[in-house]
């Protein structure tokens, strides 16, 4: 009746002592990790291919086109980690930018109102990203309806209120400040690739290190048990999705500065993209399982295939036939080789 | 105990048993879930399968319902060997059991649940007014009166019952398992769903009865038989079995009894636990006792009794509707949730440890220092170094297997699994402890250790709250709350038997 464990074939239970820090790699470490090797092969066969792939402008064009996705997959993990889903991200994207050039644009040609002085700008489409959130939590948390549907509905309608501001146009002649972001430069690097490597450090560590970063796998892990160890998981479930309204309200802004404009279909159609990367990465799909760091490299290994790609001439026209096919081939892989249950 | 076994009250008649069940042994990994035990039931008798939590009941039952095979032995339905695992028809037209846990798809309608998989014969299509004039045609056969066009969800219990025991008859089966049948109904419906097997009874249906509500068995059976810690004790014709002998078999030898393992007696100091005139709607009301520093008290009832719901209302995981809950020091709040409770210093075990006890993918340490973040920060970080700490405290109090803070609570088996549940209770040194079914499925040794912690708190002055049916589990308590059917009924202090107890938790006077 009692349980035989104690002497395992590679003796770490033996290793193990209190307060000892022993280098244990456990399964789950093995998985944030799983994409290092692939996103190596492929810098290695690129730079042997093309030797302009080798250069750093390469690598700093590569990380600067991937900042906004990189800071939706953030948002997303998050969000999955704790158990839910937000599809409305990539309408957010477009949304707030959009909203902040609106009301800060002047009236004429770029249909805009003019109503507050443009360094406004970043604030209003944060708080527009905020805003979000808070709606998506209240009809999920409050009204329990479930996320996927909410977030779908909230999607359609979000790109509608854009389109309809915007008159199905583009806002171009964005103010300073709302360009700022996506366009300048720091030490020698677009502001963009710093603001999402601190985003994603600072993400890693506060889901690593502080209890409300732990709560969030407690959660998504099982939710009953978080709430039978005290954790208000609504609260936290609320404000994970408000967050990640600011994350892609701060993705919107950038994407929109380094464009210098806001189309009206600013983030259409990349939600799965962002679904995507994150789960290659490791985030569970079943919620309290993944890293911020998996989320990382799987962003990157797909941005470092389509670059490859570009590299190879592959035409554009086919780029949505590999995007997807080169997503579908990864996860096939994974449930193959890595016999991941979860994806 | 030596009675005869497999008696015969049926008597005269030939015919094979309608079960013969020998020799069967099942494990799961370490643990032996049946040892060699045996069943034997006789056409067209009720025949009642006793024994405690883990004796193997269940285990029997979906070994003779053909979802589990035994590692060892032979079952035999009317002196057939049993169909191979796989063959699901031939099981159905043999047996059907009648779970606690309802099999029916509440979106469909009666009708469609009556035949799901088979709504239309051959290849047709579905013609669903033959479907329902058919349905309504087998339940008026059986004598149930239910519309076949409502949605199986708007059923009630007792409802719900009739339609699946109409539907395992509709597919040929004469022998039917009842487990625990009556345990979500009330007084009324239990008279009626008796009055309906016996008539079944008449009609040549033949019964397998599970119950721990020992007076139920008493009124309904003809024979019984005992099972305890995995092994067949006995099976005798009911009216030879007198109600002690009963219980003696299903506790053990009474002899065998141990050292009291009780802590000192609290002495008389404030309450750490009040509750008063508690009432949570559908479940209890009008509960009141208290909890002292260093008292372990027992809340016992059967199933039904309303004493989860209390110790819910206790820990702030389910609103009161009436009545207060005190804890010692702690500011009256209507609205008390868990995170508020915890804070006023009360750890707890809960009821189901799969639902609400640990998060399967995390770690022991994770797991264990769940309840107390705040000890393992500084500064708002938490540190790896003081999660560790408190995990291998956990780990050398509780003697949890494997000894590995980074182990995935998933990996551990039950016994283990519920001591990582019992050591985040005990992290934030609660003033008082919560105990729900704390040794539910838990070998004897993890039984020990995990009392033995609760015990130990108390030494260290902790209030203890046992909420349990399990007689183990009770030894350890200075006095036992005894709650039936939502009431408070009663209260064993200082010195008791095991049989007064379990008589008091079935409601029933013991004639001695």
């Amino acid at each position: 009746m009692t349980d035989t464990l104690t002497t395992k074939p590679d003796g770490t239970t033996d290793a193990a002592r209190p307060g000892s820090r022993g280098v244990t790699i456990t399964l789950a470490r093995l998985r944030d990790f799983a994409l290092v090797p692939p996103i190596i092969a492929i810098i290695v066969l690129g730079s042997i291919l093309y030797p302009a792939f080798r250069t750093q402008a390469t690598f700093t064009d590569l990380l600067s086109t991937m900042a906004w996705i990189a800071l939706l997959v953030v948002a997303e993990s998050l969000i999955l980690i704790t158990g839910r889903m937000d599809l409305s991200l990539e309408s957010t994207v477009g949304l707030a930018p959009g909203i902040a050039a609106w009301l800060t644009l002047p009236t004429g040609i770029n249909h805009g109102l003019h109503l507050v002085p443009g360094f406004w700008a970043v604030p209003i489409a944060l708080a527009v990203g905020a805003l979000v959130g808070l709606i998506n939590g209240f009809l999920i948390v409050r009204l329990r309806i479930n996320a996927f549907i909410v977030t779908l509905g909230m999607l359609i309608t979000l790109r509608g209120v854009l389109t309809g501001i915007s008159h199905g146009q583009t806002f171009f002649g964005l103010s300073g400040s709302q360009m700022y972001l996506g366009s300048a430069s720091w030490f020698g690097l677009p502001a963009s690739i710093w603001v999402v490597l601190i985003i994603f450090a600072v993400g890693i560590f506060v889901l690593a290190k502080t209890r409300v970063g732990r709560s969030l796998y407690a959660i998504g892990g099982n939710v009953d048990a978080a709430r039978a160890a005290g954790i208000r998981t609504d609260r936290v479930v609320w404000t994970v999705l408000i967050i990640a309204g600011l994350l892609a309200a701060l993705a919107g802004i950038i994407e929109s500065g380094n464009l210098a404009s806001v189309t009206s279909n600013l983030g259409s159609g990349r939600i799965f993209d962002v679904f995507a990367a994150a789960v290659i990465g490791g985030v569970s799909l079943n919620g309290g399982k993944g890293s911020l760091f998996g989320a990382f490299t799987g962003v990157l290994l797909l941005n470092l295939i389509f670059k490859v790609l570009t590299f190879a001439g592959v035409p554009n026209q086919w780029f949505d036939f590999l995007n997807g096919a080169v997503i579908l081939v990864v996860l096939m892989g994974q449930r193959i080789v890595g016999g991941r249950t979860d994806v | 105990m030596s009675l005869p076994t497999a008696a015969s009250t049926t008597g005269g008649t030939s015919r094979p048993p309608v079960v013969e069940a020998a020799g069967i042994t099942k494990r799961f990994g370490a643990t032996t879930a049946l040892d060699g035990v045996g069943l034997r039931v006789e056409p067209g008798t009720i025949h009642a399968l006793v024994g405690r939590n883990g004796a193997g009941k269940s285990t029997l039952v979906s070994i003779l319902t053909g979802l589990q095979e035994p590692d060892a032995g032979s079952v035999e339905f009317s002196g057939q060997p049993a169909p191979p695992l796989a063959d699901r028809t031939a099981w159905r037209s043999i047996v059907a059991c009648v779970y606690q846990k309802s099999t029916i798809f509440p979106g469909l309608s009666v009708a469609e649940n009556l035949y799901v998989n088979s709504q239309a014969p051959g290849r047709h299509l579905i013609r669903w007014r033959d479907l329902r004039a058919k349905s309504a045609e087998l339940l008026a056969t059986w004598d149930v009166d239910v519309d076949v066009r409502i949605r199986a969800e708007a059923l009630t219990v007792e409802q719900r019952q009739l339609v699946e025991i109409a539907r395992s008859l509709s597919k040929g089966a004469r022998f039917i398992i009842l487990d625990e049948p009556t345990a979500r109904l009330d007084a009324a419906a239990v008279e009626r769903l008796f009055a309906r097997i016996r008539a079944l009874q008449q009609q040549g249906v033949t019964f397998l009865y599970i119950s721990h509500h020992l007076h139920e068995i008493f009124e309904l059976c003809q024979d019984v038989t005992v099972y305890r810690d995995a092994r067949h004790i006995v099976t005798a014709p009911i009216a030879e079995l007198p109600h002690a002998e009963l219980v003696a078999a299903m506790t053990g030898e009474k002899a065998a009894e141990a050292t009291d393992p009780r802590p000192p007696a609290p002495g008389r100091e404030a309450p750490v636990l009040s509750v008063a005139n508690l009432t949570v709607a559908g479940a209890c009301a009008d509960v009141s006792f208290e909890v002292r520093p260093g008292e372990i008290v027992g809340l016992a009832g059967a199933g039904g009794s309303g004493k989860f719901a209390v110790a819910n209302a206790i820990v702030g995981s389910r609103r009161p509707d009436g009545g207060t809950v005190q804890i010692a020091g702690e500011r009256p709040r209507r609205r008390a949730d868990v995170a508020y409770r915890l804070k006023a210093g009360v750890g707890f075990v809960p009821e189901d440890r799969h639902r609400e006890g640990f998060i399967p993918d995390l770690s022991v340490a994770e797991n264990v220092t769940m309840t107390v973040p705040q000890r393992l920060e500084r500064n708002g970080v938490l540190s790896t170094r003081r999660r560790n700490e408190v995990a291998w405290q956990a780990i050398e109090r509780l003697d949890i297997v494997p000894r590995r803070p980074e182990q995935a609570v998933a990996d551990l088996s039950g016994g283990n699994q519920q001591k990582v549940v019992m050591a985040r209770a005990l992290a934030n040194e609660p003033r008082l402890l919560v105990l729900m079914a704390p040794t539910a499925g838990v070998d004897i040794k993890s039984k020990q250790t995990l009392m033995n912690a609760a015990a130990e708190a108390a030494r260290a002055h902790t209030g203890v709250l046992v909420v349990s049916d399990d007689l183990d589990d009770l030894r350890y308590c200075h006095r036992v709350v005894i709650m039936f059917r939502g009431h408070v009924t009663g209260e064993l202090k200082g010195e008791w038997e095991d049989q007064q107890l379990v008589a008091a938790m079935e409601g029933i006077e013991l004639t001695s």
